[in-house]
């Protein structure tokens, strides 16, 4: 399963992976991060579809899309 | 017999400096420099070398910038205004430790002034003109053959040292004509590899060129770097000429043009069996103190002599540490000093020197 | 399931948390510019010239030779990039006071003499990382901090159309003005790059690139407003589109 992998600290928070993502996977953390923002993360995982749109609209290239097992092994 | 060639100042300049491998000269028409950018816009194409005549001194001396930032040896050239232009292109070469040539031929100022010749650039070239801590070596050519040989010698200075050179010249002797002794010299002279040049991060890690030190006490440790730098080109690079200085009393401080007359005025002086003598400081900066401080226990005044209100009698008094007189004598706004007025004034330093003596 | 797509950090914007605001459109533009140095292999053979502006220190971020301008000079410092040494591919990169303030003679004289580098022009109505001042590219009306009652064009000038007024001029290749206000502008913008970086290899002349981008900071808006603002009110003024692009001469050596 594809997924987007956020590295939380480097998020600024802006929210436009959020708001571009047609399929509403994504939402902001309750949690803040090391910036002290609430940063980006997976709400809604098994809605990815791998479109790469949030990649595109992150300035700060904090957003790799993979899959999921490769996720779960720690890569 | 070698070769001579009847050429004027500033052509001589663009002779020496092709001679010395420019690779890249950008320009911008000022008079009276303009048998420059001429000279190069004819014969450094035909050399294979670039030549572009920018849209104004600023862009110049930017396209320098970057011209010697890929490890190129490259010149810009101008007169008095136009070198006012390009003061922060300078303070940025120098304070990102870029080798380059600049030839200043002086004219009237200040404001746009006149173009007859003039020294008022003195203070600019010497102690700054551009903003912060920083100096670029500074060279005064006296003769057409000076303009080619100081030429080649500011590029390899610029390369030794990572640093700008100034060619200070003036109206007048960009214009004369004189006989040229042309000469191969070898590019290559001891001098360090760039391995600090942008040439495209091959196999190797990054390279940035740059002046901005944003964090805490970057800056001032790069400046203590810069200022031991300095110390160095001071204590390795200054140049002089003394001429029938051994017994002179009164000394004649002079560079460019006016060290012409005032070596003209030591010759009528010597042959009346006065002892007069010529201290021609060759680099302006590195400034030759030590001669002063040679001079300053044998002579009895020093008559500084320019084409300016004074400038560089101020480095004669710094240097001699006011322990002698140093007189001044100038013309300014484009005037050139009479010979028969400087030995007018010789003699009467002379005759007041000898009669405190005698007191 | 077909073959996924997996989008990773390129190589060449190196791993360091830049200091732009949230939503800055340099960021955008700082990883596009590392995506085509990672897809044409460029490293090896390209140089960037920072601004003074916000992205004085893109040399920071990029993972290839870069040097310095003085501001508004850097057409200057690529003309004497790119003359002493014209197998490097040079890019510069510049905002709006850089370009078209300070920077006005330069960047036309440069465009007037055709020279072989690829311009990207940010362009984003203001000037940031000074606190927020009017640009020769500030909107009518829009409030800075030195048009803190808005622009007024009848004393303080019009917005300046660079594309438009390059144009004029009969040596550059390309201009094209994008806009990053969606997915898709950042998708054309990075084609339009990626063709004027060809157009440098086959020796076609002068390109530059105009970006619409934005500063959520100085909009006060939102980074999610500042994209819609694009859409609707800057792009108004600011066209997009392509506004030269001179026929084809030869294949690409790009990949020479």
């Amino acid at each position: 399963m594809i997924t987007p992998l956020i590295n939380i600290d480097s998020c600024k928070g802006c929210g436009l992976c959020i708001s571009f993502c047609p399929k509403d996977a994504l939402g902001f953390s309750h949690e803040i991060n090391a910036r002290g923002v609430h940063y980006a993360e997976s709400v809604n995982p098994e809605n990815c579809t791998g479109c790469g749109i949030c990649y595109n609209m992150c300035p700060d290239a904090v957003i790799e899309i993979v899959e999921k097992e490769a996720v779960k092994a720690g890569v | 017999m070698e070769k001579r060639v009847l050429i004027t100042g500033n052509e001589a300049i663009g002779a020496g400096a092709i001679a010395a491998g420019c690779d890249c000269y950008f320009g911008y028409p000022i008079t009276p420099q303009n048998e420059l950018t001429a000279y190069m816009s004819r014969w450094m194409p035909a050399e294979g070398r670039t030549f572009v005549q920018a849209e104004s001194e600023i862009s110049a001396i930017n396209m320098v910038y970057g011209a010697s930032a890929t490890g190129a040896r490259a010149m810009t050239s101008s007169s008095s205004p136009g070198i006012s232009l390009k003061q922060e292109g300078i303070s940025y070469l120098a304070g990102s430790e870029l080798p380059a040539v600049i030839a200043n031929v002086q004219r009237g100022g200040p404001g746009l002034g006149n173009i007859e010749p003039a020294q008022g650039d003195y203070f600019q070239a010497v102690k700054g003109g551009g903003h912060g801590d920083y100096h670029v070596i500074v060279l005064a050519p006296a003769s057409v053959q000076e303009m080619y040989d100081l030429t080649m010698l500011a590029f390899d200075l610029a390369d030794r040292w990572r640093n700008p050179a100034l060619v200070l010249a003036d109206g007048r002797l960009g214009q004369m004509m004189e006989p040229l002794i042309p000469h191969k010299r070898s590019r290559k002279r001891n001098l360090p590899p760039k391995d600090w040049a942008l040439t495209g991060a091959k196999n190797r890690e990054k390279r940035v060129v740059k002046s901005f030190y944003p964090a805490i006490g970057e800056l001032e440790d790069y400046n203590k770097h810069l200022t031991s730098k300095y110390r160095n080109i001071q204590r390795r690079e200054t140049r002089a000429e003394e001429y029938f200085t051994e017994d002179a009393e009164v000394v004649l401080v002079a560079f460019g043009t006016v060290a012409r007359l005032c070596r003209e005025v030591v010759r009528k002086a010597r042959k009346k069996g006065l002892p007069v003598g010529l201290l021609r400081p060759i680099t302006l900066w590195p400034f030759p103190a030590m001669h002063f401080e040679k001079l300053a226990f044998r002579a009895k005044a020093f008559l500084v002599v320019e084409m300016n209100a004074g400038q560089m009698v101020e480095d004669v008094r710094l240097a001699t540490s006011c322990r002698l007189p140093v007189s001044f004598y100038g013309r300014m706004g484009g005037g050139v000093p009479e010979i028969a007025e400087i030995y007018r004034r010789t003699r009467k330093l002379l005759m007041s020197v000898s009669i405190k003596a005698a007191s | 399931m077909g073959k996924v797509h997996q989008f990773k950090r390129p190589k060449t914007l190196l791993e360091v948390d830049s200091h732009y605001c949230a939503g800055c459109g340099h960021g955008i533009l700082h990883r596009i510019m590392a995506e085509l140095i990672d897809e044409l292999d460029l490293r090896s053979r390209i140089v960037g010239i920072a601004p003074v502006g916000c992205a004085v220190l893109a040399y920071n971020y990029l993972d290839i030779d870069m040097s310095e301008a003085a501001h508004g000079r850097v057409p200057s410092v690529a003309t004497g990039i790119k003359r002493s040494h014209p197998e490097l591919l040079v890019f510069g990169y510049q905002g709006d006071g850089d370009l078209a303030s300070i920077g006005t003679a330069e960047i036309i004289h440069a465009a007037n003499r055709g020279e072989n580098y690829t311009t990207i022009f940010v362009n984003n109505c203001v000037y940031g990382m000074t606190g927020g001042q009017m640009a020769p590219t500030t909107l009518p009306g829009q409030r800075t901090a030195t048009s803190p009652l808005g622009r007024d064009t009848a004393t303080m000038g019009a917005p300046v159309r660079v594309c438009e007024m390059l144009n004029t001029l009969e040596n550059p290749f390309l201009l094209v003005r994008t806009a990053l206000d969606g997915p898709a502008g950042v998708r054309t913008t990075k084609k339009w790059i990626r063709e004027a970086l060809l157009g440098q290899g086959a020796d076609r002349g002068f390109s530059l690139i105009e970006v619409l981008s934005p500063c959520p900071t100085y909009w006060r808006m939102t980074p999610e407003q500042s994209i819609e603002h694009i859409k609707t009110t800057v792009k108004k003024y600011y066209p997009t589109g392509v506004f030269r692009h001179a026929e084809k001469e030869g294949e690409g050596c790009l990949s020479a």
